[in-house]
This record gives structure tokens, C-alpha cells and sequence, in this order.
């Protein structure tokens, strides 16, 4: 099967610290796979290029087969770690946003996910907590038709009881046929969830992997190899 | 259904324990309907390719049987129960005779100190 996602010897450099330096990886469709790495490792820089947000890096990144360029947008559905919404929205005025500017739009899901949620589309966006926040912005990332879905810190500075429901939507909501990766430093209460992981340290790539592999293998999880890679 | 998970332990080796479980305590009976991958995914927050491959090894152990078009049972063979009871309780007993020798006990200990806690156990 063809890969979803293809990044060959990808470097990238902010003045003169390397955010990535020459990573090479792919992902198959249909695999949820876990971005890992401590904060400034390099996981919001691999989002955003593959979200087509940095368009100077060197290397070879392919979406789908093709590289990147817009079209690959429209396959790539982003949640970034900072909210796309403007605080005067009300949460229907963000699904109409969306939906206007996304042709995959599916406001059908959109609805059932924020019943789900438990999100009123009459609240005020400024007036949701941080929790309540996240939930929106999963829903609308989730809500498009897309190939390849990047959620960065979707479960970042949220309470057990939201991650928990986070987590849930994620299951429920994701197709089959799609990829999921999801950036995280909070390993442990989202490592279930998983079909591989890729450490990220230093802006190079140091482990991908299989979790029950990982499991099978060296009886270690996801959270105890983490803690193996970036001790200190 | 609620799994206390090891997550240093393969996760389908843990909910293929706990099926059986269920199965061998009643709680699921034979020719029960079980929960559908997304269902059961959810339901303990896991990947569904995980519990994919839970049901393909229980279906290759026969202890869950597919019917095309309307999903997965467990086994109607109430042999293939019986077998999978004993199979845990091999399990029990191995791990226990392991535990005992480690502290030194013999085979002759072992099996007189077991009638006695049965005995006492009894009463």
C-alpha cells in the first residue's frame, strides 16, 4: 500500500538552530501514530511543514504520493497547538467558518461530535474553558474528510476528565482509511491509542516503532522507552 | 467492560485474557453477541487495530466464531470452554508452582501444603 506520508532527509533551520535535521520516515494509512518528544524536540516544526505552513525546508516531503504543494492542503487536515478560532466567534460561527472554507466539510459530523462533546453551538468561544476549547478544535479538525490528520497537543494542559473524552471522540470519530498523528508530550495516559510512535529529539529522529512490537519484544510501553530515550 | 491495563504488556494479549475471562466466569455466555472493534475500541479507549487483532487470534484460537454479515460470537462449543478454563487454570497453577520452588520449597511441600490450605479453606 502506498504511503500516506513520506519524509525523506528533511532538514530545517530557524536562523542557525536546526529544528529538524535530515529526517526520514512514512506512514501507511490507516495508523494512528504518536509524535513524541520533549517541548522543543521538533514536533510542531514536522506538523507544520506537512500541513504545508513552511514552505522553505530541504528535503523531499510527499502526501499521498505527491509533493507537497496546496493541493496536498486539501488532504491535510491541521490542528495546531495555538486555536485557529478569533475570540468574537460563537462556536456556530466557527463551524460556518470551517465549513465555508473546507470543501470536505461534513457538518453532519461536525453536529454529531460537538453533541458528543457536549459543546452548545450558541457559546461564546472567550467563554470556554481550556478543556472545552480543545474539545472544539478536535472537532473541527476531525469534522473534514481528510487523508492525514495532525493534531498537536490535542490533550496539552487539559483536566483527566476532558483528555478522557478527548481521547473517545479520537476513536470514535477517525476513519479507517485515514492517519492520524498525533504530537504529544503526555505519553502515558494516550499511549493505548496508538499503532506506532516516532521519538523526536533534537530535532532528529530517533526510534520508530510498532507499540505492541515494543511491548512484545522488550515488555517496555510506550511511557517507559520514552523515558529511556530522553533521560537527562 | 473495564481493563486495569499493564501498558508494558502486549495490550490484545491483555483483552484476549480478559475476553476469556468473561467467557470462563459466565459473565459472557456461549453463542454470546461480543462488542464490534469500534465498540469495544471506545469502550477502553484503545486502538482499533489492536482490538482487530485481539479478535483475529481469538477467532484463530476458536474462541470466537465471525457470521457473515452479523458479526462475532463467542463459541457455542461449551468443549472449547471447558478447554480454555483449564487452559487458565494451567496458567494459575504454573505461575504459583514457579513462585513456590523459587522460595524453596519441593514438589512434596508444595503439594501437602496445598491440601492443607484447600482443607483450611474448607472450613
Amino acid at each position: 500500500m502506498d504511503n500516506l506520508l513520506q519524509f525523506e532527509k528533511v532538514s530545517k533551520s530557524y536562523g542557525s538552530r536546526k529544528a529538524l535535521n535530515d529526517v526520514t520516515f512514512s506512514i501507511a494509512p490507516g495508523k494512528i501514530v504518536g509524535l513524541l518528544g520533549t517541548n522543543g524536540s521538533g514536533k510542531s516544526t514536522l506538523m507544520k511543514i506537512t500541513a504545508g505552513l513552511l514552505p522553505v525546508y530541504s528535503g523531499n516531503v510527499k502526501v499521498n504520493g505527491h509533493p507537497l504543494e496546496l493541493n496536498t492542503k486539501s488532504i491535510v487536515s491541521f490542528m495546531p497547538d495555538r486555536p485557529m478560532t478569533e475570540s468574537w466567534m460563537r462556536v456556530r460561527d466557527a463551524i460556518d467558518f470551517y465549513s465555508d472554507f473546507y470543501p470536505d466539510f461534513d457538518l453532519d459530523k461536525s453536529l454529531q461530535m460537538l453533541d458528543f462533546m457536549n459543546l452548545k453551538r450558541e457559546e461564546r468561544i472567550s467563554s470556554l474553558s481550556k478543556g472545552m476549547n480543545e474539545r472544539l478544535q478536535l472537532t473541527l479538525a476531525l469534522s473534514r474528510n481528510a487523508k492525514l490528520y495532525l493534531l498537536d497537543e490535542p490533550i496539552g494542559g487539559v483536566d483527566p476528565v476532558a483528555r478522557a473524552k478527548i481521547l473517545d471522540a479520537i476513536v470514535e470519530f477517525y476513519s479507517e482509511e485515514s492517519s492520524l498523528i498525533i504530537s504529544t508530550h503526555l505519553v502515558k495516559d494516550i499511549e493505548r491509542i496508538f499503532d506506532e510512535v516516532i521519538f523526536i529529539k533534537d530535532g532528529e529522529l530517533v526510534l520508530q516503532a510498532e507499540v505492541e512490537e515494543l511491548r512484545l519484544k522488550h515488555g517496555k510501553g510506550v511511557d517507559e522507552m520514552f523515558r529511556e530515550v530522553y533521560a537527562e | 467492560m473495564s481493563i486495569e491495563f499493564d501498558n508494558n504488556l502486549p495490550i490484545y494479549l491483555q483483552i484476549m485474557n480478559y475476553i476469556k475471562r468473561e467467557i470462563v466466569t459466565g459473565k459472557l455466555k456461549a453463542g454470546d453477541k461480543i462488542p464490534s472493534v469500534r465498540e469495544l475500541a471506545a469502550e477502553l479507549q484503545i486502538n482499533p487495530n489492536t482490538v482487530q487483532r485481539t479478535f483475529q487470534e481469538l477467532e484463530r484460537e476458536e474462541v470466537v466464531e465471525t457470521r457473515r454479515g452479523l458479526g462475532r460470537y463467542v463459541t457455542s462449543e461449551e468443549a472449547k470452554i471447558m478447554l480454555i478454563k483449564k487452559e487458565m487454570a494451567g496458567d494459575l497453577l504454573d505461575h504459583f508452582i514457579n513462585g513456590m520452588q523459587e522460595l524453596g520449597f519441593s514438589n512434596r511441600d508444595i503439594a501437602s501444603i496445598v491440601a492443607e490450605a484447600v482443607d483450611a479453606n474448607n472450613e
